[in-house]
């Protein structure tokens, strides 16, 4: 029950708590660059979920079995950047090939993302962050959906943007990191509410004896 | 030793992504089709839609399959990039009839005030849903830009009596506007064309004449004027018909609103 909620705190964590683009201000190129248009952000995002697990399912093992074991650790930024490309490179070769349709619609977002740093900051703060395989692959999964929510979630309040009488000196990009400042002091909202949520469905000893007190 | 490690480690890693990379290639690879390319290298680039596909790429590779044979569909490129893609499909160039779009409002309503306070969405598209916009005329140039703002050349400029313009000089004839504007009154000309109506209001003479100075009042006078029989009054507007006409200029000098002009619609960046 212990890891299931640790899973599942690491998953929800990525999504709305850490997220990378509202919180942690990675990967906002494509946040502000893709945004658009809601199709072009699902797309975005949906690649970007799709790299992130690829990268976290090569990086950690390289991690692990090569640079710690040759105590190698202070490479890890540049292996990571270079086999993070290297596998961008193959998985879209592979998929043009045997998934033409996925490749398709996968599209340019596939080498656009290449070495984006969020790509790169989810391989790097799994290490960081001691966990192991199946949590890096969760906490990947998560970042990558959290990611994928703030494209879409700012795609929408950019259409509405776009069609608004901005005054002259806000109108195109002024406007739009102010907008997205706001929906990243929206998520600030949601650091501590899932970790109660969890604690109020999976009770530990600890906080049912304190909830037991309190009704007494 | 300290530096060796990092750096055989480093260069076995760069290594097995390289052969991975080089071998998934070789296998993996899917051919191009060459002719595609070639094509989408002879075409402008500027993605305007106005062949009828999705951009150049859509045109360069229906060309390629087969699913045209025309290769004169490229308005902005003109004869040059017609005679190119001929070269590399083997087949006539044909004639690219080279257009420009004008916007057919005088726009002399704006002395005149608005029908009421707009105040929604700054687009044409959004203003003309209300009572046809906030202008007198309901068939007049909104003026919120929704022309300038497709137009992939910059050929486009809302003037200071708040109608779009087009620069003949700038525009490709790719005719983004013509389908975005929601009144429907920008058209493309060829660009051979002299004279021109500048008016899309179909109202009767004296509707027209409440709203705007310079709007056709369907008086006639033009089509008794006209010496080759080429302008008509077609439902309340002076229409040419371009086959006839010989850009006399007769019909420019009668009309009594001056709604019919001369202009030079030569268009000047064509990429040859």
């Amino acid at each position: 029950m212990e890891t299931v909620k640790s899973l599942i705190l690491i998953l929800m964590g990525g999504v709305l708590i850490n997220n990378y683009v509202l919180q942690r201000f990675l990967g906002i190129c494509p946040f502000l660059g893709v945004s658009k248009k809601f199709s072009q952000a699902n797309g975005m995002g949906i690649a970007v979920i799709f790299v992130m697990l690829c990268a976290t399912a090569v990086t950690w093992p390289i991690q692990t079995y090569i640079l710690n074991a040759f105590g190698l650790g202070y490479l890890q930024t540049i292996v990571f950047i270079l086999v993070i490309a290297a596998l961008v490179q193959f998985v879209e070769i592979v998929l043009k090939k045997f998934i033409p349709a996925l490749y398709n619609s996968l599209g340019v977002y596939l080498p656009l993302i290449t070495t984006n740093c969020a790509v790169l900051g989810v391989a790097i703060n799994n290490i960081t962050d001691g966990y192991n395989f199946i949590e890096s692959m969760v906490s990947s999964l998560g970042v990558g959906l959290g990611f994928w929510l703030a494209m879409v979630l700012f795609a929408g309040v950019r259409s509405r943007i776009e069609n608004s009488p901005a005054p002259r000196a806000f109108k195109g990009l002024p406007v739009t990191l102010i907008a997205a400042s706001i929906v990243s002091l929206a998520f600030f909202g949601f650091s501590g509410v899932v970790e109660g949520l969890l604690d109020s469905i999976f009770p530990t000893a600890e906080t049912a004896a304190a909830a037991l007190t309190a009704v007494l | 030793m300290v530096v060796l490690i990092p750096a055989l480690v480093l260069l076995a890693i760069a290594l097995v992504c390289a052969v991975l990379l080089t071998v998934s290639s070789v296998f993996f690879g899917v051919p191009d089709d060459s002719r595609a390319a070639e094509i989408r290298d002879a075409l402008p680039g500027a993605n305007c839609g106005a062949c009828g596909f999705s951009g150049c790429d859509g045109y360069a590779k229906a060309l390629s399959e087969g699913k045209t044979a025309e290769v004169n569909l490229c308005t902005p490129g003109g004869d040059g990039t017609a005679r190119r893609l001929a070269k590399i499909m083997g087949t006539e160039p044909g004639e690219v009839i080279e257009r420009v779009a004008y916007v057919a409002c005088g726009g002399d309503c704006s002395p005149n005030g608005r029908k009421f306070n707009y105040d929604g969405p700054h687009t044409c598209k959004a203003a003309n849903v209300y009572f046809s916009g906030d202008r007198f005329c309901n068939f007049a140039c909104l003026g919120y830009g929704d022309c300038m703002n497709v137009c992939p050349r910059d050929a486009i400029s809302i003037s200071e009596r708040g109608t779009a313009e087009i620069n003949p000089k700038k525009c490709i004839g790719c005719g983004l506007c013509v389908k975005t504007c929601p009144n429907g009154i920008i058209s493309l000309i060829e660009d051979t064309e002299r004279i021109v109506v500048k008016c899309s209001n179909h109202d009767k003479g004296a509707k027209v004449r409440r709203a705007c100075d310079v709007g056709c009042i369907a008086c006639g006078k033009c089509e008794k004027t006209c010496p080759n029989d080429a302008i008509h009054v077609v439902n309340n507007l002076a229409t040419i018909d371009y086959e006839k006409c010989t850009a006399c200029g007769a019909c420019v000098e009668v009309c009594p609103v001056k709604c019919i002009h001369t202009e030079n619609l030569i268009c000047g960046s064509h990429f040859e």
